[in-house]
């Protein structure tokens, strides 16, 4: 797991200049986050295909975002986003609509894995990781929170021990839950609210934290954390003490997706290669190892029940998981969102 | 003859600056007037907006804590280092080229590598904290780090190097005889300093404290590990138009901005230098 957690970690570090190098025309190039799927997968590919095939990382959706809206698409094939931004190529017609013919893996994908809100029928998206964001806690130092206010107004002995993960989307999200509103509201005055309440909570945080928060459990630097599910589970690896719980108010379901480019030279190549990541046993090593659930039914039958029992959160079911609301694009209120979180983090 | 060869001489240095700094600041210039399309990209139409949000006051306000913290830096590795410089230069002559050498050692190892270990340091579970308990203090220990105080600490450890190199040379150079004929004529040791050293080495510290202040206010990589992100310094929000917001535009405008900010310091500097040099001459 060494290698995932630097791996991990280095996007916060935000090392942006792992740029795409230029490859031929003839080689599939792949974008994705550093660390989220097999260090071999590219390699067994281009093995059992014969299509050669290059990786290259991105940090954030935002940065890959930009070299894609820069480039129109060009230089790449297969590229893999979180599912708003999945939608914003699909509306800047940059991404190709899928032929499922050419995917017949696709029917290892959970029903519920079809009918999500951002492409439902998997039009222009195929679903990689999906999952929660919620809490991580010490359960040796803390008793179970129960409410994202938990979080918002900490009991006393947890002021200066609990961090807030720092990209807009899921900050704002612990506040609108917290309300009892939308994680896409886009309406100003709920947004104010919102900031008003996160300025408040700002001054018992320990940090902003995105990329070591399970880590500060671990030291008992912080009791608790706002967390993804499955970096939570990495905590969880170090120390059993260490939980995970979805406040009543709900998560988000957040969904990382597959897209090929419309610019792609090498479609059938690029199809190809989505169609191996959604073979049971590829995308089974992604639930293994990276511990993230997977919507690929076959894939999550072959977990060894063992780590599901370590991981809880690794068991919550597709239906659970639609039961939460989706992030979403929001469009010209992203703009919106940056001054808020920049309003919060300026707050003194 | 003399200029030509000058000419060639400097023609590569020339050619990489243009290339790689003068290009790519015009560029900016121009960036910052152009509006952002909804999904980040640019839409060339001329706007005045993104210079005008500069000046809103959420930007503006973190803009000038930027400047205070920069400034907060700047006269703490001024005060450090020049008294280490001074120190250093009355050495012995010969130990002096090894105390300059351990005193840039600490740029033989990585920015974030350096950073991370003051993070290991101060956090709550630290070694300061494990000393502390050690030496038997039981309390709860208060957080040292993700504070301005933190973020100001890891500034100055970073850039006190430059100050020390920059007050040396002036320090260094000084003739001991101007110090001997201000104590001759009856001056303590305090008044030679005040009147005699520190003007005639002022240059050194300007130089020193004009570089500690632009390389701390654009800085974003100490603010984001030792402030937790709880501090925004300008050079975390220029960070985040250009990788986060995708509002090249806008952060362009600030990168201006900030640009002029820096290019206004260093010409005052320069001047100021320039002046004391012809007055001493």
């Amino acid at each position: 797991m060494t290698f995932l957690r630097s791996g991990l970690a280095a996007p916060g570090l935000a090392l942006w200049l792992a740029a795409a190098s230029a490859v031929s025309a003839e080689t599939l190039t792949i974008s994705n986050w550093d660390g989220y799927m097999a260090p071999d997968a590219v390699a067994t590919f281009t093995a059992q295909t014969g299509i050669p095939a290059e990786m290259v990382v991105h940090a954030t959706n935002e940065e890959i975002m930009g070299k894609l809206i820069a480039s129109g698409g060009a230089g790449y094939d297969v590229v893999f986003v979180s599912s708003p931004f999945a939608e914003i190529l699909n509306k800047l017609g940059l991404i190709e609509t899928l032929d499922h013919a050419k995917l017949p893996n696709l029917a290892n994908l959970y029903p519920e894995a079809t009918k999500l809100a951002h492409d439902p029928g998997n039009t222009f998206s195929v679903p990689y990781a999906w999952g929660t964001t919620g809490l991580c806690y010490r359960s040796d130092l803390m008793a179970e929170p129960t409410s994202w206010n938990d979080l918002l107004k900490p009991a006393k002995e947890l002021v200066g021990k609990t961090t807030m993960l720092a990209t807009d989307r899921w900050l704002l999200a612990a506040g609108f839950l917290a309300n009892g509103m939308s994680v896409n509201e886009t309406d100003d005055t709920k947004l104010n609210t919102v900031r008003d309440a996160l300025i408040a909570a700002k001054g018992t945080l320990l940090a902003y934290d995105d990329t070591t928060f399970y880590a500060k459990l671990v030291s008992g630097e912080a009791t608790m954390v706002q967390a993804w599910d499955g970096w939570c589970n990495y905590g969880i690896t170090d120390n059993a003490a260490i939980r995970y719980v979805i406040p009543k108010e709900g998560s988000d379901l957040w969904v990382d997706t597959m897209v090929i480019m419309k610019a792609s030279e090498n479609k059938d190549a690029a199809y190809a290669f989505v169609n191996y990541i959604l073979d049971a046993k590829t995308h089974g090593w992604a639930a293994a190892n990276i511990l993230y659930k997977v919507p690929n039914k076959a894939a999550m039958d072959s977990l060894d029940p063992g780590l599901l029992a370590t991981y809880p959160n690794m068991a919550i079911t597709p239906a659970q998981l639609l039961g939460y609301e989706q992030l979403r694009d929001v469009g010209e209120a992203q703009r919106a969102y940056s001054r808020v979180v920049t309003e919060i983090k300026a707050a003194q | 003859m003399h200029s030509k060869a000058s000419t060639t001489l400097m023609a590569p240095a020339l050619a990489w600056l243009t290339a790689l700094m003068v290009v790519p600041c015009a560029l900016i210039l121009v960036l910052g007037f152009f509006r952002r399309g909804i999904y980040g990209g640019i839409e060339y139409t001329f706007t005045l907006e993104n210079l005008a949000l500069v000046f809103d006051p959420l930007y503006f306000g973190i803009l000038v804590t930027s400047a205070r913290i920069a400034g907060t830096v700047a006269l703490i590795a001024c005060v450090l280092g020049y008294a280490a410089a001074f120190a250093i230069a009355t050495m012995p002559r010969r130990r002096q080229p090894v105390l300059l050498f351990l005193a840039v050692l600490p740029f033989w190892s990585n920015y974030l590598i350096r950073t991370y270990a003051w993070m290991v340091l101060l956090n709550r579970e630290g070694l300061i904290t494990q000393l502390a308990r050690w030496a038997g203090y039981q309390g709860e220990m208060p957080s040292l780090l993700y504070s301005e105080g933190a973020v100001i600490l890891g500034l100055v450890y970073s850039y006190l190097p430059f100050v020390i190199l920059a007050c040396y040379s002036p320090l260094s150079r000084l003739n001991p005889e101007i110090a001997e004929a201000s104590h001759d004529l009856g001056a303590s040791r305090l008044t030679t300093f005040r009147r005699v050293t520190l003007p005639l080495t002022l240059p050194g510290i300007a130089v020193g404290a004009v570089f500690v202040f632009v390389l701390s206010i654009g800085n974003f990589v100490t603010p984001a590990l030792l402030g937790g992100g709880q501090f925004q310094m300008i050079g975390n929000v220029v960070y985040a138009q250009f990788l986060t917001a995708n509002d090249w535009p806008f952060g362009a405008a600030l990168s201006m901005v900030l640009i002029v900010i820096m290019m206004g310091l260093l010409l005052l500097q320069t001047m100021a230098a320039e002046r004391g040099g012809r007055s001493h001459a």
